[in-house]
C-alpha cells in the first residue's frame, strides 16, 4: 500500500478517502458562528454582512477542497511563481490600489476587491517551505545562506508597511521567523535579531505614521483620549467585561447593539461574540480555534515530506497568529492593529486566503506519503 | 538519509517548542478573557449601563401666582411649537420653504434653522417657531403629508394674563444666565428650556415656584439617539403661591394712575402689613421676557427716561416733602421741646442768619398751633420745630417709622431711601452739618429720600397704634403669629398729629379738602406733600416763576399724598407719588382718595367698617 502510494499518482477516490474529514467539518462550524455574529452585528439582519459572509464562505470552501485535491507536488513546484506573483500584486497595490481609512490596501479587480497583503501571508509560507525543504542542515548554519529567506520575508513586509499596514507586516515577519525557526536556524540568531529590532525601535518610531504612533500611545494608556483614539479599546473592554460569564444574550449586547462598539463586524467581531455569549462562548470559540491549530500541527507531524511538514505548521502558525493578534488587541493586551478574526470577521480576502491555506494543509495531509525531491527538476 | 533523519529530529523538536508556544498564547488569551469578563465583569457591566442609559431631566410645571382670592396672576399656558427633524425629510430646504408658505417665518430665521439643523445630529429637533396660533397649528396639521420632518408639539409658556398691571410685583421669568448657574446647584438650571425668576415675586419665591425636576431614564445609542424610555419620575410641580395683592384693587390703582407719565402707589393693610396693591407707572408687558427679549426692545425699555422696568414703589426714592412733617412733630413732642399747644407765627418767611426759608404760602399763615400747622402744612412752623429738636432726633423718629432703611419686603431690589444725621454727613460728605439743613429736613426736603412703600408703611404705623408693621406680599404662618413691636410715644402728642391729618382732609382750611371720601360716615385722614426737585433761586421767586403752570415737566415738583381710613378705626393706608405732578393736593390727593374709596369698597381685610362708621358719626 505504502509503496503503491509512493510510486504512482493517487486516484480521485483515494484522495477523497484520504481527506481529513474532521478538520473539514470543523471549518464550517467556525463560519456558522461567524454568520451568527454578523447577523447580530447588523442588529438581527442577514443584510448586509451575514449573507455575503455565507456566500463567500461557500465559494472559499469549494476552493479549499479543490486545492486539497491538487497534488502537493504541484504546489511545491509553483510555490516561487505564486510568491513572486504576490509580490507583483503588492507592488501594484502600492501604485494603483484604492485607499480606505488612510491606507492603500485594496486592488480593484472589477468583480471583487483583492487585498494582496492577506494573500502574502499564505504564499510566503509556501515559498519558505519550499526553500527550507531544499536546505541541508549545514546550509542553514551559514549566515550568508539565510540572506535569501530573509529577503523573501523582508520584501513583502516592506511593501505591506508602505501601504501602510503595520499589523500585516508584523504578522509576515512573525510567520517568516517561525518558519526559519522550524527550518533549524540557530537560537542565538533569533536572539540577535530580537536585539537588533529592539535597537532599531527608536528609528522605527521616527518613521511611523501619525496614526500608528497614536495607536501605540493609546495602547499604553487608553484613557488619555477616551473619545478619540482610546475609544475603541475602552468600549471593547467594557463590552467584553459586561458580557460576564454567560453573556448578555444573542442580540442583547448593549455595547454592540447600541453602536458603542466600533468595527464590530470586522476587527471587533470577537468582542461582540464575547459580550453576547460571555466567557463561556468566547472560550468555546477560542478552543475551536485551538483545535484547528492542533490539527494543523498533527498534519505536519505525520507528513512524510519536509515541504509538507513546514507548510502544515506554517499554515497553523499563520492561523494562530491571526487569532492571537486579534484577540490580544481587542482585550487590550497589544495595540490596536487591523487584524481580522479568521472565518468570523467580515472580509472577503481574509476568508479566501484562510480557506486557501486550509486547502494547502489538507493537500499536505492527503499526500502525506508522497516523497518530494530537493528540487522540482527531480520530480 | 542520515542527513534527513537529523533534520527531521531537529524539526520535531522545534515544532514541539512552537506548539507549546501557541498553546501558551491561547492560554494567555483565555486568562485575559477570564480576567475581563469574570473577575472585573461587574465593573464593566456598570460602565456598559452608564453608556446605555441617559438620564434626562423633566422640567416641572412652574407654580402659579394667585391673588388673595385665588385669581391667577401668573400661569402656564400651552404654546404650540413647530420643529424640524433633518433626518426625516428628504430635502430640508424644500420642507422649510413649504412651511414658510403656510405660516410666516422670516427668511433669516429659515437660514438659521437650516444651519442649526445641519450642524446638529440629524435626529435632533430644531425649533422654528414657538408662538403659533391655533389657526397656524391647524394649517400645518392639514398639510402634514407635504411637510416631512415637521413636528408640532406643545410646551408650557409662562403667561401673565394681566400684563403690565402687575409687571413690577410679579416680575418675570427668563433664560438662566451664567451667574445664576454658578450660584445654584439645581440641575434644572442647566436645561435650555428652563426659565428662572428674574424679578419680583418670580425671583424672590423662585425656589418655591420652581418645583423639583423629574427624571426620565432613556436608553441611547452611541450617537445619543434615544431608543426607548426605561423609567420615568414625574418630579414635583412648583407650588402655587398666593400673594396679598387684590387683583381688582391693583387694576383700579393702575388704571387710575395710567394717565400720569410716572407715578407710584401702594396700599397696605395697617394692621397686618399686607400689600394690597402696588403700582408703578409706566409699566411693561412681562410676557415679552419669557422667551428672551429682542435686543432692540430691551434697549428701548432700559433707556426709557421714565424707567418702565424700575418698580418705583420700592426703588423710586423721592423727597417726602410735607408728608414728613408728622415725623418732625413727633420727634419734638417726644423730646418735650414742644407740646401740642406750641404756637409759631408764620409771616411767610423764616430767617436763619443770612438765609431765608420760605413757606409755600406767600403771605404766611399767621399764628398757628400743631393741629393747624399740619392741616395747612405750614412750612415755617416746622422750620421752627425742626430747629428746636435737631436733626438727629428727627432721624431717630423717622427710622422708627420705617424710613431710611429697607423694610424687608419680599421683593428683590428694595431701596433704603435716606434719612440724614450729623454723623452720616460727616462720614459721607466729610462736612459738618449745617443748621439750615436741619430746617429743610424738618419739611422733608434736603437729603431726605423715601420710597412710596415706606410712606405707606409710615402712615400705617402712625394710625395702627404705633405698631411697627412691615410690608409683605407672602407671609409664612409663623411670621403671621408674631406681634409687631411698638413705638413708645406720648399719647397726647400722637393724637394731635392724627387730628392734624384729619383736618388736612376734613378741616375748613385743610390742604386736601377735595380728598374727602364719597362714602358717608367714613373719614379719611392724610397729608399732602409737594417736594421740590430744584432749588428756587431768589430771582425766580421774585418773578414768581416757581408758581407758573408751564414749567418744564422735569422741573415741576413731585406730588405726594399719604392717607389712611377709616379715621376712627384705621384699616388701610395709601401712599401716592406722582412724579413732577405739581402739587400734592391737586395731583396726588384725588387719585389717593379714589384708591382708598375702592379699597374700602372691596375691604380686603373684611374688617367691620360699619362699626367704624357709626363711631365716626358719633365723633
Amino acid at each position: 500500500m505504502q509503496g503503491r502510494l509512493r510510486s504512482r499518482e493517487l486516484t480521485f477516490e483515494e484522495k477523497l478517502r484520504a481527506l481529513h474529514w474532521p478538520f473539514i467539518l470543523l471549518v464550517p462550524m467556525l463560519a456558522v458562528i461567524g454568520y451568527a455574529v454578523l447577523y447580530s452585528a447588523a442588529g438581527g439582519s442577514h443584510e448586509p454582512w451575514a449573507w455575503r459572509h455565507a456566500v463567500r464562505f461557500t465559494a472559499g470552501f469549494v476552493v479549499m477542497l479543490t486545492i486539497a485535491l491538487v497534488d502537493v507536488r504541484f504546489w511545491f513546484r509553483w510555490a516561487y511563481v505564486i510568491f513572486v506573483a504576490t509580490l507583483v500584486l503588492l507592488v501594484a497595490v502600492d501604485i494603483v490600489g484604492s485607499f480606505s481609512k488612510g491606507a492603500q490596501r485594496w486592488l480593484n479587480l472589477g468583480l471583487f476587491q483583492l487585498q494582496p497583503s492577506e494573500l502574502a501571508k499564505v504564499t510566503l509560507v509556501m515559498a519558505l517551505a519550499r526553500f527550507l525543504h531544499a536546505a541541508r542542515l549545514e546550509d542553514i548554519v551559514r549566515p550568508v545562506y539565510l540572506l535569501v529567506p530573509l529577503a523573501m520575508i523582508g520584501l513583502p513586509a516592506v511593501l505591506v508597511l508602505l501601504q501602510p499596514d503595520l499589523g500585516t507586516a508584523v504578522m509576515l515577519i512573525a510567520v517568516g521567523g517561525g518558519m526559519l525557526f522550524l527550518g533549524g536556524v540557530r537560537w542565538w540568531k533569533f536572539v540577535l535579531a530580537g536585539a537588533l529590532v529592539a535597537a532599531s525601535l527608536p528609528l522605527l518610531w521616527a518613521n511611523l505614521r501619525d496614526y500608528q504612533r497614536q495607536r501605540v500611545l493609546t495602547f499604553l494608556d487608553p484613557e488619555r483620549d477616551p473619545l478619540g483614539a482610546g475609544y475603541h479599546i475602552i468600549q471593547s473592554k467594557i463590552a467584553l467585561g459586561s458580557g460576564g460569564l454567560f453573556g448578555r444574550g444573542f442580540l442583547n449586547g448593549s455595547q454592540s447593539q447600541l453602536d458603542f462598539l466600533p468595527e464590530k463586524q470586522t476587527d471587533f467581531a470577537f468582542t461582540l461574540l464575547a459580550e453576547e455569549s460571555g466567557f463561556v462562548g468566547a472560550a468555546l470559540v477560542l478552543i475551536l480555534y485551538f483545535v484547528v491549530v492542533f490539527l494543523a500541527f498533527f498534519v505536519g507531524m505525520r507528513a512524510q515530506s519536509h515541504f509538507g511538514r513546514l507548510l502544515a505548521l506554517g499554515v497553523g502558525l499563520n492561523f494562530s497568529l491571526y487569532v492571537f493578534i486579534n484577540v490580544a488587541m481587542i482585550t487590550g493586551l497589544i495595540p490596536v492593529v487591523g487584524v481580522p478574526l479568521p472565518l468570523i470577521s467580515y472580509g472577503g480576502t481574509a476568508m479566501m486566503t484562510t480557506l486557501m491555506s486550509f486547502g494547502l494543509l489538507l493537500s499536505v495531509d492527503v499526500h502525506r506519503q508522497v516523497r518530494i525531491p530537493r528540487y522540482p527538476s527531480e520530480l | 538519509m542520515y542527513q534527513e533523519t537529523d533534520r527531521h529530529r531537529l524539526f520535531t523538536r522545534r515544532a514541539l517548542v512552537l506548539g507549546a508556544g501557541q498553546l501558551g498564547m491561547f492560554g494567555l488569551l483565555l486568562g485575559r478573557l477570564w480576567q475581563l469578563q469574570v473577575t472585573e465583569g461587574e465593573k464593566y457591566a456598570l460602565l456598559a449601563e452608564d453608556n446605555r442609559v441617559n438620564t434626562k431631566l423633566i422640567v416641572p410645571a412652574r407654580g402659579r401666582i394667585l391673588d388673595r382670592l385665588g385669581r391667577p396672576l401668573a400661569r402656564n399656558v400651552p404654546a404650540y411649537r413647530v420643529r424640524v427633524v433633518r433626518e426625516r425629510t428628504p430635502d430640508l430646504r424644500r420642507t422649510l420653504r413649504s412651511l414658510a408658505e403656510l405660516v410666516p417665518v422670516s427668511p433669516r430665521r429659515l437660514e438659521e434653522v437650516e444651519e442649526q439643523a445641519r450642524s446638529l445630529r440629524p435626529f435632533v429637533p430644531v425649533p422654528i417657531r414657538d408662538d403659533l396660533t391655533w389657526q397656524e397649528v391647524a394649517r400645518i396639521a392639514v398639510h402634514a403629508p407635504e411637510l416631512p420632518g415637521i413636528l408640532l408639539d406643545q410646551a408650557l409658556l409662562r403667561d401673565y394674563p394681566h400684563g403690565p398691571i402687575l409687571a413690577h410685583v410679579l416680575g418675570y421669568v427668563g433664560p438662566v444666565n451664567d451667574r445664576e448657574l454658578a450660584n445654584d446647584r439645581d440641575p434644572l438650571l442647566a436645561l435650555p428650556e428652563f426659565r428662572i425668576g428674574k424679578k419680583g415675586i418670580e425671583k424672590s419665591y423662585d425656589k418655591k415656584l420652581r418645583g423639583r425636576a423629574g427624571l426620565s431614564k432613556v436608553e441611547v445609542n452611541a450617537l445619543g439617539r434615544e431608543i426607548r424610555e426605561l423609567d420615568r419620575d414625574e418630579g414635583q410641580p412648583g407650588e402655587d403661591l398666593q400673594i396679598s395683592v387684590d387683583l381688582e384693587l391693583q387694576r383700579f390703582c393702575f388704571d387710575r394712575l395710567a394717565g400720569e407719565k410716572a407715578a407710584a402707589a401702594a396700599v397696605v393693610d395697617v394692621h397686618t402689613g399686607a400689600v394690597l396693591a402696588s403700582v408703578s407707572i409706566p409699566s411693561f408687558d412681562p410676557k415679552a421676557f419669557t422667551n428672551g427679549l429682542s435686543a432692540a426692545t430691551w434697549r428701548q425699555l432700559r433707556d426709557d427716561p421714565l424707567f418702565p422696568l424700575v418698580d418705583k414703589c420700592i426703588r423710586g426714592q423721592y423727597p417726602p416733602g410735607s408728608t414728613f412733617k408728622m415725623v418732625t412733630a413727633l420727634a419734638a413732642l417726644e423730646k418735650g421741646v414742644i407740646d401740642p399747644g406750641h404756637e409759631v407765627f408764620c409771616s411767610g418767611v423764616f430767617t436763619l442768619g443770612n438765609a431765608r426759608f420760605h413757606c409755600w404760602k406767600t403771605g404766611g399763615h399767621g399764628r398757628l398751633a400743631l393741629v393747624q400747622a399740619i392741616a395747612q402744612s405750614c412750612d415755617v412752623y416746622f422750620y421752627d420745630v425742626a430747629l428746636r429738636v435737631g436733626v438727629d432726633a428727627i432721624a431717630s423718629m423717622a427710622r422708627r417709622f420705617g424710613l431710611g432703611e429697607r423694610l424687608g419686603v419680599d421683593l428683590p431690589g428694595e431701596r433704603p431711601g435716606l434719612v440724614p444725621t450729623r454723623a452720616w454727613k460727616r462720614e459721607r460728605l466729610g462736612e459738618p452739618w449745617q443748621k439750615g439743613e436741619t430746617v429743610v429736613t424738618g419739611i422733608g426736603q434736603g437729603f431726605v429720600l423715601t420710597t412710596p412703600l415706606q410712606l405707606a408703611v409710615m402712615t400705617a404705623r402712625l394710625c395702627n397704634g404705633l405698631r411697627m408693621v412691615r410690608p409683605w406680599f407672602v407671609r409664612s404662618p409663623e411670621a403671621a403669629a408674631e406681634e409687631w413691636p411698638r413705638i413708645e410715644l406720648p399719647e397726647e402728642g400722637l393724637r394731635a398729629v392724627l387730628r392734624g391729618m384729619y383736618e388736612v382732609v376734613n378741616g375748613a382750611r385743610g390742604t386736601a379738602r377735595r380728598a374727602k371720601l364719597p362714602i358717608e360716615g367714613i373719614a379719611l385722614a392724610g397729608k399732602t406733600g409737594t417736594s421740590q426737585v430744584k432749588r428756587i433761586t431768589r430771582a425766580e421767586r421774585a418773578r414768581g416763576d416757581h408758581k407758573r403752570k408751564d414749567k418744564p415737566w422735569r422741573e415741576r415738583d413731585h406730588a405726594l399724598f399719604v392717607c389712611y381710613a377709616p379715621y376712627a378705626a384705621p384699616r388701610y393706608a395709601v401712599a401716592v407719588v406722582v412724579e413732577h405732578g405739581g402739587s400734592g393736593s391737586k395731583a396726588a390727593a384725588p387719585p389717593a382718595r379714589d384708591i382708598m374709596t375702592r379699597t374700602l369698597e372691596i375691604n380686603p381685610s373684611g374688617a367691620d367698617l360699619i362699626a367704624a362708621r357709626s363711631r365716626t358719626a358719633r365723633g
